[in-house]
């Protein structure tokens, strides 16, 4: 598998990257504030209105390091990206697929039904562990409801369809989350899912950690040559990356919700560090946002067996890895779009 | 016979990847991938010193000419010889701008130390093709330079060997008109390949995507 790199993840806002030979170096008020050597890394992802030079931007490009503009929210503003890569054949056929309800259809049933698995998975984990704190009873029809769920996706071929047996699904995972919070419960609860703002602070963690997983995966399906903006389940809508989104579905759960509760049960994140304005969205300040950026890097490193690859690969490679296997299919070398079954 | 148009040229350095594995070939050359490594990047530090094209020395009877683009119309390839001696010769053609008359010896240069395949072999061969149709001439030899033993290897070219770089192009072109990347049998030689992480050679030998599924859903 290739090698996991670095990302460099630079959070203060009043700082401007330029490039001296071969690094990366950060100033701030006219002063380096760090330089690091870019062969080690493989994405910059700045927070904040931080300037960057051409030159870097350049370089950047040519080397394929991703450099992604976000805001300090973690929302998703721009990315550098150079001279187009991948080929024209691969994509078209994935144009025609996007144009293609019924095949559209047959791609992101596999996509949802990792997402279905993954999520029964979350909930069955957490039963395991620490049933003694759970409506055990409520969890297992949850598991159950999900598992009769899958076997009707296996066979779906229209998207509405689809789209409805995913709704129930995620009401179903959503019914239980709050239940998998075991700590700090009076502040960090789950009653739904709300984001345009967020107006708790378990929806803001979300909401944070969905726009890096985004990002991580439109750089993973550039990598392999697909257009992340032409999607299957999500049609398209200007400006959206709809096939990063569709292919974020298996791994939301897994990847994003499980770093959440993680940040919330070992009390990495506290109530303090979380800010409600006078319309009642909720943002996090800059130790907060550092810290659940620190264990998101931590935990790409860690290795995980990937379940249809047979191989030991970091957590951080799943994105590329189903990128990969998705490309791999629209070529016709494999049979089906493996989706990542994490257990 | 007719002859290619250059819009339809293919690479001629693709020939040594097509005779090392046809998939390699065809991710490179059909889906435009590629992954740095240790040895690409070798590669490209090694050609560093051949790629200077303003480069033309002149010793003697010998004429050496750097990083020379050339082509085959017949064949459809172009590409660039890394160095090209001109050595003076009574059988010879002549050369614009140069008294007397010179027969061409292309000089390939690879990382590493000779190969047991005919890969770097081919690329030579092609490059052979390639100057006896310029500068109708007939040709039977061409170097080899290895970094490894920092030594040129003399490589007699045979009609068989052009051949057989023919019946190889007819092939990479049948794949190129299709965009067909062909399967690969998995093999020693995928331990050596820059592409490793983009073919997944295991991938191909694997059960089916929809058993992988089935067993998942019903456990």
């Amino acid at each position: 598998m290739k090698k996991l790199l670095n990302t460099l993840f630079v959070t203060m806002p009043d700082t401007y990257l330029s490039l001296d030979g071969e690094n990366i170096v950060i100033k701030r008020d006219d002063e380096i504030a760090g330089r690091y050597p870019l062969h080690n890394l493989e994405g910059v992802c700045t927070f904040g209105y931080a300037g960057v030079s051409p030159a870097l931007m350049g370089k950047c490009a040519e080397n394929n390091i991703g450099l992604t503009f976000m805001t300090r929210n973690g929302r998703f503003l721009a990315r550098v990206v150079g001279e187009d890569k991948g080929n024209v054949v691969l994509r078209k056929e994935q144009y025609r697929i996007s144009d293609d309800e019924r095949r559209s259809a047959i791609f992101a049933r596999n996509m949802i039904l990792g997402k279905v698995y993954n999520s029964k998975w979350v909930v069955e984990r957490a039963l395991r562990d620490h049933a003694l704190r759970m409506d055990i009873e409520r969890m297992k029809q949850v598991s159950a409801s999900l598992s009769e769920t899958m076997k009707l996706i296996r066979g779906v071929e229209q998207l509405d369809i689809l789209r409805g047996l995913e709704g129930s699904a995620a009401v179903q995972y959503n019914s239980v989350f709050d239940q998998l919070i075991l700590q700090q419960k009076e502040k960090f609860f789950f009653h739904g899912r709300n984001k345009r703002p967020p107006l708790d602070n378990v929806n803001a963690l979300l909401s944070f950690t969905y726009s890096l997983l985004a990002k991580d995966v439109t750089a993973a399906l550039e990598s392999v040559g697909l257009d992340a903006y032409v999607g299957f389940l999500h049609r398209d809508r200007p400006g959206r990356a709809s096939l990063a989104l569709d292919m974020m579905e298996e791994l939301r759960s897994v990847y994003a919700d499980r770093m959440v509760l993680y940040l919330i049960n070992k009390k990495v994140v506290n109530d303090s560090g979380f800010v409600k304005k006078e319309n009642g969205a909720v943002i996090m300040d800059d130790d907060t946002r550092k810290a659940v950026l620190k264990a998101w890097q931590e935990r790409k490193q860690e290795k995980i067996m990937h379940p249809y690859l047979n191989e030991k690969i970091a957590w951080g490679l799943v994105p590329y890895a189903q990128a990969l296997l998705l490309a791999r299919h629209i070529r016709g070398d494999l049979d089906e779009y493996p989706p990542f079954f994490w257990k | 016979m007719w002859d290619y148009d250059e819009e339809d040229f293919l690479m001629l350095s693709g020939i040594q990847h097509f005779n090392f594995c046809r998939r390699q070939w065809a991710l490179i050359h059909i889906e435009q991938q590629w992954e740095e490594n240790v040895r690409t990047v070798e590669g490209a530090h090694l050609h560093r010193k051949a790629d200077q094209p303003m480069l033309r020395e002149k010793r003697g009877d010998k004429l050496i000419v750097r990083a020379l683009p050339v082509q085959s119309r017949r064949l459809g390839i172009s590409g660039i010889c890394d160095v090209v001696e001109f050595i003076r010769d009574s059988s010879g053609v002549p050369l614009a701008g140069e008294e007397g008359l010179y027969l061409p010896y292309p000089v390939e240069y690879k990382r590493g130390k000779p190969k047991r395949n005919d890969s770097d072999r081919s690329q030579l061969v092609a490059q052979l093709i390639c100057l006896e149709e310029m500068l109708m001439c007939e040709l039977s030899m061409g170097y080899l330079y290895y970094d490894e033993i920092k030594h040129r290897v003399e490589v007699p070219v045979s009609e068989a060997d052009k051949t057989k770089v023919k019946q190889s192009l007819e092939e990479m072109r049948h794949y190129y008109e299709r965009n067909h990347t062909p399967r690969a049998k998995p093999g020693p030689h995928c331990q050596s390949c820059s592409l490793n992480v983009v073919c997944l050679p295991e991938m191909l030998e694997r059960k089916p995507v929809s058993s992988f599924i089935e067993s998942r859903l019903y456990e």
